[in-house]
């Protein structure tokens, strides 16, 4: 069975506002095609101040499903429809203290009726943009749709390209068979072979530095590759800030939804290697708030 | 109360007699049997011992049919790669659209190899068409693989038959029998059967040891080389203390099997009964009248099954689901699908599957409640009228979410 948080199955075992709300004026009808889950979220907005006054949802679907439904109304009632268009499906699973990745669709369905319902009361019609498939990349949850929509439109030719732009099979590498696959799939439409020794396609060339680096030297360049790397991390709604560098470690907080995240360990592992590639030198990247655990402070910058 | 197994297609729990017929084979039987010296002689006896009791349990013909190997998913394997390897000019392979991923997936990397897989598909009870099964054999066609009994819904298929179908048209013929061995009697030397899987684990012994039956005179190609165990059939140290396990399970399976056949059979039966008499909106799944004794599908309309097994498992009750979410697959089992199961139904699909070890009382437990727990999801559920406790009128229609 999942590896649920206690969060997830108190939603799941005593879930909230289950139901349809009496005279609702929001509808939001989501179904996700990957779990044959399906949502219908009902909302009774105030038409003056636009606030959620209550909330209530009917869904088919897994534990995960319920819960994430559950916990969404919860979120939302008491929010206007703007505060509440807000809300990320990183959050919903945040307010469950995490999903499994193969479950996190189910936060996904979760904003997404939420959308819907707000386009029902201000009579828009909604439509979803994205579309998922099967699950490759376990460690980051990335699916075949979108590996094979990246490799379309970046023409990406190796596995490692694909790791590049999508994370996916970053981590435990077991996906890569499965991204071969694809690979071999969108390269034959596109009438090329799968060659798995070809060049990434933006392999920059990195010029390690020859001499050793004076400490102050060190902590710039570190700065710069952060610099380079921290549009990615915005992109998932994190970021990286450079605490301390005391000889070749550099101390490191992860910000904003890499916080917490079950990710962050492995974003730290790419951002060390990347160090490295450009230094010419082994660096390591740790927590800062591992920095009192591991050395003293202040012996260790006098040494 | 005590916590209640009905996953027993999942796994079983090892027989205490298993148990203490393997402990031996860890301490002082520990030698390797292919050894000269004493600390061997025990040991190759108990591995003759456990293929005799593996042989009879099958009705082969000689013990040297028998070739343990280290699950039902390396049986499967073996079979089916060494008929393609030992014959390389046929490149059909015949299988079922509802086999185990064992051998679909072997299956489908085949495919990308070159190779030509026909699935046969199944109607709404799972059912073959034996008139079509006939016009796909041909000398194209390396090998039929088809299950003996399936693990969802526990239909049996006519392996018999079908064997003598492919035999006369010159076509090896393997039985994924993993479901099967121990519940159903069998007589392999009077088929026609190539080869045949079996898994320890689905009969009280434990994981990690399992059988291929070899009739003597089929073309074989290991998938193992580098030893003469086994006959040089399936190289590797043997797995000693499982194998005599494994024998012994099957020694108690010949035993218990009347017990099977009627008393957990009477079980199985008194859980449908109750459950489809009590519960609304839903049904059995598959081929009623030729199923496994143990093993019964339901699906309840309306509700996932994941959901439903939370439930349960927090009343104490472990059963299983062809839901999608269950697996972390996209999506719904693909036996489901391939019966044409609506995919709201089919969601919604528990298996129970019983052993001998289940009392009939724990039939009661169960029918306490499931009832219960359909109700509180179907509360939930966007195709209920919670108000009527009826679906929802029309429910396909009333309800249409927009698909991601």
């Amino acid at each position: 069975m999942w590896d649920y948080s206690d969060k997830v199955k108190d939603h799941f075992f005593n879930p909230k506002n289950a139901g349809a709300v009496v005279n609702a004026n929001a509808i939001g009808e989501v179904g996700s095609i990957s779990c044959g889950d399906a949502l219908r979220l009902s909302l009774k907005v105030n038409e003056d101040s636009e606030v959620i006054e209550d909330a209530g949802f009917q869904t088919f679907g897994c534990g995960s499903a319920i819960a994430s439904s559950s916990v969404l109304t919860e979120i939302i009632k008491g929010m206007t429809l703007d505060e509440a268009l807000k809300v990320t499906n990183q959050d919903i699973a945040a307010e469950l203290d995490g999903l499994p990745p193969e479950k996190m669709h189910c936060s996904v369905m979760g904003r997404e009726a939420l959308q819907a319902a707000v386009a029902n009361y201000r009579g828009e019609e909604w439509k979803d943009d994205h579309e998922e498939g099967a699950l490759i990349c376990k460690c980051f949850a990335i699916d075949a749709v979108m590996i094979e929509e990246m490799v379309w439109a970046n023409k990406l030719r190796t596995v490692e390209d694909v790791t590049n732009y999508t994370k996916a099979g970053g981590g435990c590498a077991a996906c890569h068979e499965d991204i071969e696959a694809i690979l071999e799939k969108v390269l034959k439409e596109r009438g090329e072979s799968f060659d798995p020794t070809a060049a990434s396609i933006e392999k920059e060339a990195v010029v390690a530095e020859k001499k050793p680096l004076t400490n102050l030297q060190r902590i710039k360049k570190i700065e710069e590759v952060l610099t380079a790397l921290r549009p990615q991390l915005m992109a998932d709604g994190g970021d990286v800030e450079l605490v301390e560098v005391i000889g070749n470690t550099a101390y490191v907080n992860m910000t904003g939804a890499c916080n917490g995240c079950q990710m962050a360990a492995m974003t730290i592992a790419g951002i060390q290697q990347r160090l490295m590639e450009v230094l010419g030198e082994f660096i390591k990247v740790v927590p800062a708030s591992e920095m009192s655990k591991l050395v003293n402070i202040q012996e260790a910058s006098h040494a | 109360m005590h916590d209640i197994y009905l996953d027993n297609n999942a796994t079983t729990q090892v027989d205490r007699a298993v148990v203490d017929a393997m402990m031996p084979f860890f301490t002082e039987q520990f030698g390797n049997p292919s050894s000269i010296h004493r600390f061997a002689d025990g040991v190759a006896r108990g591995i003759k011992k456990a293929r005799s009791q593996v042989q009879e349990l099958l009705g082969a013909e000689h013990d040297s049919e028998i070739i343990f190997t280290s699950c039902g998913t390396e049986s499967d394997s073996t079979a089916i790669l060494s008929a393609i390897k030992a014959q390389p000019n046929r490149k059909e392979i015949i299988t079922t659209a509802v086999e185990h991923p064992a051998i679909l997936s072997l299956c489908d990397y085949l495919e990308k190899e070159g190779y030509t897989i026909h699935r046969m598909p199944v109607d709404k009870c799972g059912r073959l068409n034996l008139e079509a099964y006939k016009n796909l054999l041909s000398d194209q066609v390396a090998i039929v693989s088809v299950m003996w009994a399936n693990n969802e819904t526990g239909n049996i298929f006519p392996v018999e038959q079908m064997a003598e179908m492919a035999n006369a048209a010159g076509v090896m013929f393997h039985t994924d029998a993993v479901q099967a061995v121990g519940k159903i009697p069998m007589m392999l030397q009077d088929t026609k059967i190539d080869m045949l899987s079996v898994s320890g684990h689905k009969l009280h012994a434990p994981k990690g040891i399992g059988v291929l039956y070899l009739r003597r005179g089929t073309r074989y190609r290991p998938l193992l080389r580098g030893g003469h165990q086994e006959r040089g059939r399936r190289a590797g140290t043997e797995n000693t203390a499982s194998i005599v396990g494994l024998g012994k399970a099957c020694e108690l399976a010949m035993e218990f099997m009347e017990f099977e056949n009627n008393q957990v059979k009477a079980m199985r039966d008194r859980l449908e009964r109750g459950i489809v008499e009590q519960i609304p909106h839903c049904f059995i799944t598959g081929d009623i009248n030729n199923r496994l004794p143990n093993t019964t599908d339901i699906a309840f309309e309306y509700i996932e099954g994941e959901a439903i097994l939370m439930l349960l498992n927090k009343a104490g009750i472990a059963a299983s689901s062809g839901s999608a979410c269950t697996s972390g697959s996209l999506e719904p089992s693909h036996v489901m699908r391939a019966m044409d199961i609506p995919y709201t139904a089919a969601h919604g699909t528990i298996r129970f599957s019983f052993s001998r070890y289940n009392k009939m009382s724990e039939v009661d437990e169960v029918l306490k409640v499931m009832p219960d727990i359909a109700a509180a999801l179907r509360k939930l559920s966007p195709y209920w009228d919670s108000v009527n406790n009826a679906p929802v009128t029309d429910p396909e229609q009333a309800f249409q979410p927009t698909y991601a």
